[in-house]
């Protein structure tokens, strides 16, 4: 057979490039001047490509790292903050828990399944990378108008690839959240959340050491795919977005799981100096890190790169985004131990390189060298923006004076629990293996679909609890109470089982980052979210930035996502949102204004959004730590029964959820059967069933925590005051009817 | 003396750590791995074919590892009389490898079903079942895009006329219906014995439901029984 392969000085790849080529790659005038001032004259195009994708959005958070700056990224527990593959924390017994969340929204609306599945064969990546074991998958996704031609095909492919592959490598899908909103009918968003666990003293990163050690490509062979994938995600899309698919990577979860096998096999001998995924720009990103955190250079043979296609040019190898790939440096003489145990996973194992002094990466094409950048430059003179923004404008107050009456509350809570957002997502979760590695915890009867998932600290008696949140209708009316929200959501849905709230990811998705409207939601968030970590103790320590999510000039909601993690010391402790038994008193924790603004009865009762909305319910974040801590005492000293906080829909979806989870009904008691009573989403509270009512009210006054007692538990329906029962049959076939119905082109 | 376990582990296995676990529960020590390359196995009394995707599950579930060196070994231990126990994708491997009748094709749903199972017993005399009582009701959870079991008539009617199906998709009072077939599979079936009563395979994971705090531990009598049985 010829080997079709192109000499160097044959290739495309090292003409000499020009302005327009910059342009054509994405970089501005000025970055492409840079580029040549760094390089001492007109970078090839092969260089370009390296400028291009290390410079776009999506590698370099240019637009973003100014405000990112602003996170509380410290605790004592914290043992890795943002800029490795992962955050990590310890979580007691020697143990680390590494957790990051990433975007693949992109290529997820041009191919819904393959885009979902990469997303999360890439998110699992960047945590055994760490030399975590992966032990959970979580997903936040969110959709356009149910309505919309494309909104049903992007649910089924979407919610298929995130099950084809995590099911696969067999990490289970514990939990996560799904909206619907006709602000992401061009844009859904695919936010990923993959949690592991490490040895807290063996954690890997990606600083290299050590000129001359051997630099070892791994996993699968590098194909086509993907080229300039970063590119894509850095720009805005228009209605010829689809014919750029074949920018979307193709997945293989088998491949993945022998990698992570292979991986962690080998973490465990003493082989491994530095090691970094293949993920967002490839080969490029990952040498290019690996060598700029050691402060080395790197020298590459391209045409050692094992290769899935014939006649691959060096510009394609190293901006491929093919799955499955990983990048090493070993110590002298470790090669053949490493090649072994990835021959024995029938993996590809090459040296294709070598460290070096030179602070530059050089890259050579069988013996001739085809680009030559220097690397500190590149990586320290990447382009910072202080980009302009405005302030949003608050929405005038509501009046809630002129709100209709609620008049009957059974149809609101049936309409409530049976809209697209309010109804169960069990379709959705049912699809993805949630039991598999026999560590996901089942609570009362509740699994997925409780306020965190709980998943047991292998080998031990202690549980991780997980959650990913965010209320974008929040964010849109006031960036800074969302931002401050969404932190404190995540931190209420984790105290909810009875965890400590240890640390969060983000996942930031906005629109374009040129347009200072949209800069001014980026700044709102993240000024609330970082004024919310400060205060709940709860710091940042990974995310990933999601510019450009908009179509036409047609942007998403501001949707600033937070992964949150807590750890249960004892998980015998741990409660559900399910009512074990009935008898049990209900007692509410927190304060109620019956603030109306953004609530889902604004929403989905009365069909008022945006601007009808008024301002989202603020949120007070001493007394959300005063009333979480009184909380997680309460089930650490074992008086709560079940535990849910008060969120979309308030205090009576809150009881109507808790009673289904559990086919036990409720009488709630309250005073004044309004909306602002029943479906207010003031922040800061807890629904609690409790056979100890009077040592729940007495601690909860003793920490100055406003507590009450709400009702009780017991029959197969839901009652207000003794009266008007409505069963939890009917409750049970309206909120689990929409989402199947309408999958199946029902609804 | 204490059970002899081992459990083979495929390219793609993802349910491997899980039966140790629960083997080494029952067992008092842990069982040993056993990699798909083997030509040779250890003495033992149970062999274990976890669930997961072996060989990506490519072709169709279970066929190219039928075909792996290690199966030839099972295979001719299982006709030796040494117990085997298939669950989920090791189900397929039992079939593929014609250890048992039958096959496994995509949910009657065309979608994977992950959630917990009711399962009524159908027979208490298997090295499998002797904990449990007849028309016992069990919960444990399914994982599967692929459990629905088919067979031409007569092999049904020789299953149900040789009493070999060993569990059922029923309701919690252990009535069965088409609305509890999770799958689509024929007569509800969740597992089959083969002529002996030593293989089982089975599509519901017992490796998953062997503690409280799991959600079940319904399915901790069958690894208790083979570990009383087969020691």
């Amino acid at each position: 057979m010829t080997d079709p392969r192109l000499k160097a000085a044959d290739l495309p790849d090292i003409q000499t490039s020009t302005e327009a080529d910059g342009m054509a790659q994405g970089l501005s005038a000025e970055e492409y001047a840079r580029a040549v001032e760094i390089c001492g004259r007109a970078p090839n195009l092969l260089e370009l490509g390296i400028f291009s994708v290390m410079w776009s959005e999506h590698c370099s958070y240019k637009s973003s790292k100014k405000w990112l700056r602003q996170f509380p990224t410290e605790a004592p527990w914290v043992i890795l903050g943002p800029g490795e593959n992962a955050g990590a924390v310890a979580i007691g017994d020697g143990l680390a828990a590494c957790f990051k969340m990433e975007s693949h929204n992109h290529p997820s609306f041009i191919e819904p399944y393959q885009g979902a599945a990469t997303g999360v064969g890439g998110i699992l990546r960047d945590v055994f990378t760490m030399g975590a074991r992966p032990v959970a998958i979580l997903n936040a996704l969110r959709f356009g108008d149910p309505e919309h031609a494309k909104t049903r095909h992007l649910v089924d492919g979407v919610v298929r690839g995130i099950g084809g592959y995590g099911n696969c490598v067999g990490v289970p899908t514990v939990g996560g959240e799904c909206e619907f909103d006709a602000s992401y009918n061009g844009n859904p968003l695919v936010n990923a959340m993959a949690v592991g666990i490490a040895p807290a003293n063996r954690i890997f990163t990606a600083k290299a050491e050590g000129a001359g050690n051997p630099v070892v490509y791994v996993g699968a062979k590098t194909g086509r795919d993907g080229i300039h994938g970063a590119t894509m995600a850095s720009t805005t899309f228009d209605d010829e977005a689809e014919q750029q698919r074949p920018t979307v990577q193709v997945g293989d979860p088998f491949t993945e799981k022998l990698l992570i096998e292979a991986c962690l096999e080998l973490m465990a001998t003493d082989a491994i100096v530095a090691i970094q995924d293949m993920g967002a720009a490839g080969l490029t990103s990952s040498s290019f890190e690996m060598a700029s955190k050691g402060g080395l250079g790197v020298e590459l043979a391209l045409d050692r790169v094992p290769m899935r296609e014939t006649g691959m040019r060096p510009y394609e190898i190293m901006l491929s985004e093919s799955q499955e790939r990983m990048l090493m440096v070993l110590k002298p003489g470790e090669e053949g131990v490493a090649e072994a145990i990835f021959r024995k996973w029938e993996l590809d194992f090459a040296v294709i390189g070598k460290l070096s002094e030179s602070g530059r990466m050089v890259l050579t094409w069988d013996g001739d060298t085809v680009a030559d950048v220097p690397i500190p430059p590149l990586a320290d003179e990447s382009p910072e923006y202080d980009r302009p923004w405005v302030e949003t404008t608050p929405p005038a107050a509501l009046d809630q004076a002129s709100l209709p009456p609620l008049g009957d509350w059974q149809s609101v809570l049936s309409k409530l629990l049976g809209s697209p957002n309010g109804s169960s997502k069990r379709w959705i979760w049912r699809q993805y293996d949630h039991s598999v590695m026999g560590d996901s915890m089942v609570v009362n009867g509740v699994g997925p679909g409780g306020d965190s998932a709980l998943v047991r600290i292998h080998g031990t008696a202690r549980a991780l609890a997980l959650t990913s949140d965010c209320t974008p209708r929040y964010c849109q009316a006031n960036p800074f109470e969302g931002g401050k929200q969404a932190v404190a959501e995540a931190y209420r849905n984790l105290i909810a089982v009875g965890a400590k709230p240890l640390a969060i990811t983000d996942n930031l998705n906005f629109g374009s980052p040129e347009r200072p409207e949209i800069m001014g939601q980026f700044v709102g968030c993240t000024q609330g979210m970082a004024e919310a970590c400060e205060a709940l103790d709860f710091p940042v320590v990974s995310g990933n930035v999601s510019l450009y999510n908009e179509t036409n000039g047609q942007a998403i909601m501001p949707t600033p996502v937070v992964g949150g993690l807590g750890v249960l010391d004892d998980l015998s402790q741990a409660v559900s949102v399910a009512y074990p038994e009935s008898g049990l008193e209900l007692v509410l924790i927190g304060e109620g204004h019956g603030h109306l603004g953004c609530s889902a009865y604004l929403r989905d009762v009365l069909g008022r959004t945006g601007a009808d909305a008024g301002p989202p319910p603020p949120v007070n974040l001493n007394r959300e730590k005063r009333n979480g801590d009184c909380v997680r005492v309460l089930i650490g000293k074992g008086l709560v029964a079940a535990c849910h906080d008060l969120s979309d829909g308030g205090l009576l979806v809150a009881a109507a959820e808790m009673a289904l989870a559990s086919d036990i009904g409720c009488d709630l008691r309250v005073a004044g059967l309004t909306a602002g009573v029943l479906f207010s989403e003031d922040q800061g509270r807890y629904l609690i069933a409790t056979a100890h009512a009077g040592a729940v009210l007495s601690a909860a006054y003793a920490a100055n925590v406003p507590a009450g007692k709400v009702g009780l538990t017991g029959g197969d329906a839901l009652t207000l005051n003794g009266t008007r029962p409505i069963s939890l049959q009917h409750l049970r076939d309206t909120h689990e009817g929409w989402l199947p119905a309408y999958a199946d082109g029902d609804a | 003396m204490s059970l002899r376990a081992g459990v083979v582990v495929f390219p793609g296995s993802n349910c491997d750590r899980d039966g140790a676990v629960a083997l080494a529960m029952v067992a008092g020590r842990k069982p040993h791995m056993i990699w798909h390359q083997d030509t040779e196995l250890p003495p033992l009394d149970l062999i274990f074919l976890p669930g997961g995707f072996s060989y990506g599950d490519y072709l169709r579930c279970g066929a190219i590892a039928a075909h792996s060196p290690v199966m030839r070994e099972v295979v001719a231990a299982a006709n030796k009389g040494i117990a085997v126990l298939g669950v989920c994708n090791g189900f397929h491997l039992l079939t593929e490898s014609g250890l048992l009748p039958g096959a496994l094709i995509r949910n009657a749903g065309l979608k994977f079903v992950c959630r917990s199972v009711d399962l009524r017993v159908e027979r208490t005399d298997s090295p499998y079942a002797g904990r449990y009582s007849k028309d016992q009701v069990l919960s444990v959870p399914v994982a599967h895009g692929d459990g629905n079991y088919i067979a031409d008539p007569d092999t049904l009617a020789k299953l149900e006329d040789e009493d070999r199906i060993a569990f059922r998709y029923c309701a919690p009072d252990g009535s069965s219906s088409e609305a509890t077939n999770p799958n689509g599979s024929a007569l509800n079936i969740a597992g089959i014995y083969n002529e002996t009563g030593r293989v089982l395979g089975m599509m519901p994971h017992p490796e998953r439901a062997v503690e409280p705090a799991l959600g079940s531990s319904d399915g901790l009598a069958l690894f208790q029984s083979i570990a009383e049985v087969l020691a």
